[in-house]
């Protein structure tokens, strides 16, 4: 099993907006 | 939902809704994928006489597997329910905060490439160019709108921007007096073909812009098909060396040299390499997307050249990691341990909520695509979004929102995909591009093959 963020656990920890606009990646947050 | 495939010697197991990825053997690989459609018995029958001669397996290891699936399933990292539709039905919904807008400060530009969705830069209207005030007001705009949050995007857009320099260069410096006040961080982009790129737009660009998109289709003939000026004359030769210059100057900053393909380069990795053989690193090749009616639009013939294109593309990159030279291409950077949240996965990139593209008169738009089509207007920078039906169409745009992706295990990848993409194929903004989603799935099946390649150094650790 190859670590990954678990995107169960970020409906906790996610949703905060401050990402750069995607479409013409990390998340800050992930990365704490 | 678990999507299982082959990737040379790999055998890729993606769990949908937990996010999680298994590298598996081939016992592994087929227990899993019958798990959900089998018993524990006819499972073990199965898999012992596919592997018993050829592998030695006993009918206890092929159990021993199926508790090995079990244990990850009790765990959350395989077939983990899905829990997220409420979360994408409503995230859009909970406000209308703008946190992102594409200027378009100049409907005009110096090449005249046919295949332009823009009209060669003035978007199927008049060529224009934003002044100042018009400008100030939509970072005024943006500022007034953001709610609580800090980090603001503000992309220079055209057209071809630098066809409007003096007035980019005065925005940003405003956009930076507004920060201070505001206590926000604007990170300005821009994208150019480069006819401009001067020593003076450089210096600026490298001192003030977060990220630079340079236009080039790869080699000199393909470039040259289509990006011309206005004489018709090829624009590689002008073009590269500015380029050139501006990445040696760029040092650690971001940038993007984007091509765009067709079906006349449908083996655009010859294109790609081309890019990285001339010393650019951070890569990115489009598909085209235009009337099918066009020559240049890519057909159903070319999907397999396509397909095979992008897992060739993703050994070159395994080959020059390992070789010390490689190069990043945009569709393949997948962040496994620290990418996006869930809310980001379901809800795309917000077109038409909190991202929007102001004409050079001050008008908005759900996104630069639409810019030009009368009836997606939204309102502009003075009274702010008035059209809100339309805002609540593009709110309700989500990975759950259409009825053919519930199936799908690339949903929480292209987050519902593009709607500017639906509606020049289908004519709604919530119809599916076929077409699109099956060169989006392989090429995210490419991008973790590349990256679990980062990951270990061959599948036989799955073996060990």
């Amino acid at each position: 099993t190859i670590q990954t963020r678990d995107l169960s656990k970020s409906i906790k920890d996610g949703g905060c907006g401050e990402c750069q606009t995607s479409c013409k990646q990390d998340c800050e947050n992930a990365k704490k | 939902m678990i999507h299982s495939y082959k990737f040379d010697d790999k055998n890729i197991v993606l769990d949908v809704f937990s996010g999680s990825i298994h590298l598996v053997d081939e016992v592994a690989y087929d227990v899993i994928n019958l798990y959900e459609s089998k018993s524990k018995a006819e499972i073990v029958d199965e898999v012992y006489s596919n592997y018993n001669a050829s592998l030695g397996i006993s009918r206890d290891d092929v159990l021993e597997c199926i508790s090995d699936v079990e244990t990850l399933k009790a765990e959350g990292k395989l077939f983990a329910p899905d829990k997220y539709a409420d979360i994408a039905a409503n995230f859009r919904k909970k406000n209308f905060y703008i946190k992102a807008l594409c200027l378009h400060v100049a409907h005009t530009c110096n090449l005249n490439c046919s295949y332009c969705f823009a009209s060669q830069g003035k978007y199927h209207g008049q060529r224009a160019i934003m002044s100042y005030e018009i400008g100030a007001r939509a970072l005024d705009f943006l500022i007034e709108n953001s709610g609580y949050h800090k980090n603001l995007d503000v992309d220079f857009f055209g057209g071809e921007p630098l066809m409007n320099f003096e007035v980019v260069k005065q925005l940003v410096m405003y956009g930076r007096e507004l920060e201070k006040k505001h206590n926000k961080n604007i990170r300005f982009t821009l994208t150019t073909n480069g006819v401009k790129l001067d020593d003076e737009v450089i210096d600026f660009c490298n001192d003030e812009m977060h990220n630079v998109v340079l236009s080039l289709d790869g080699r000199k003939e393909v470039n040259d098909r289509f990006r011309v000026d206005n004489m018709g004359r090829g624009s590689y030769d002008v073009i590269v060396p500015n380029f050139k210059r501006f990445v040696e100057k760029r040092g650690d900053k971001s940038y993007y040299m984007r091509g765009t393909f067709t079906h006349y380069n449908t083996d655009f990795l010859n294109d790609i390499k081309h890019m990285a053989d001339l010393g650019f690193s951070e890569l990115s090749m489009e598909p085209v997307v235009t009337d099918p009616s066009e020559p240049a639009a890519l057909t159903e013939e070319d999907l397999p050249i396509l397909f095979d294109q992008y897992e060739e593309l993703a050994r070159e990159m395994i080959k020059r990691n390992k070789q010390g030279n490689g190069f990043t291409f945009y569709h393949y950077m997948i962040n496994l341990t620290c990418g996006p949240c869930i809310y980001k996965r379901v809800a795309g990139c917000g077109s038409g909520t909190e991202y929007m593209a102001v004409t050079p008169w001050g008008e908005l738009f759900p996104c630069h695509q639409f810019v030009g089509d009368s009836k997606y207007s939204m309102g502009d920078i003075y009274k702010g979004v008035t059209n809100t039906a339309m805002r609540d169409k593009f709110a309700s745009l989500n990975a759950y929102s259409r009825p053919e992706c519930q199936n799908c295990w690339a949903k929480l990848y292209c987050s519902g995909g593009c709607a500017a993409n639906s509606y020049h194929a289908t004519g709604e903004v919530d119809g599916i591009y076929e077409y699109g989603c099956k060169l989006f799935k392989k090429r995210i099946e490419c991008a973790l093959a590349v990256k679990l390649s980062e990951s270990t150094s061959s599948s036989s650790e799955a073996q060990e």
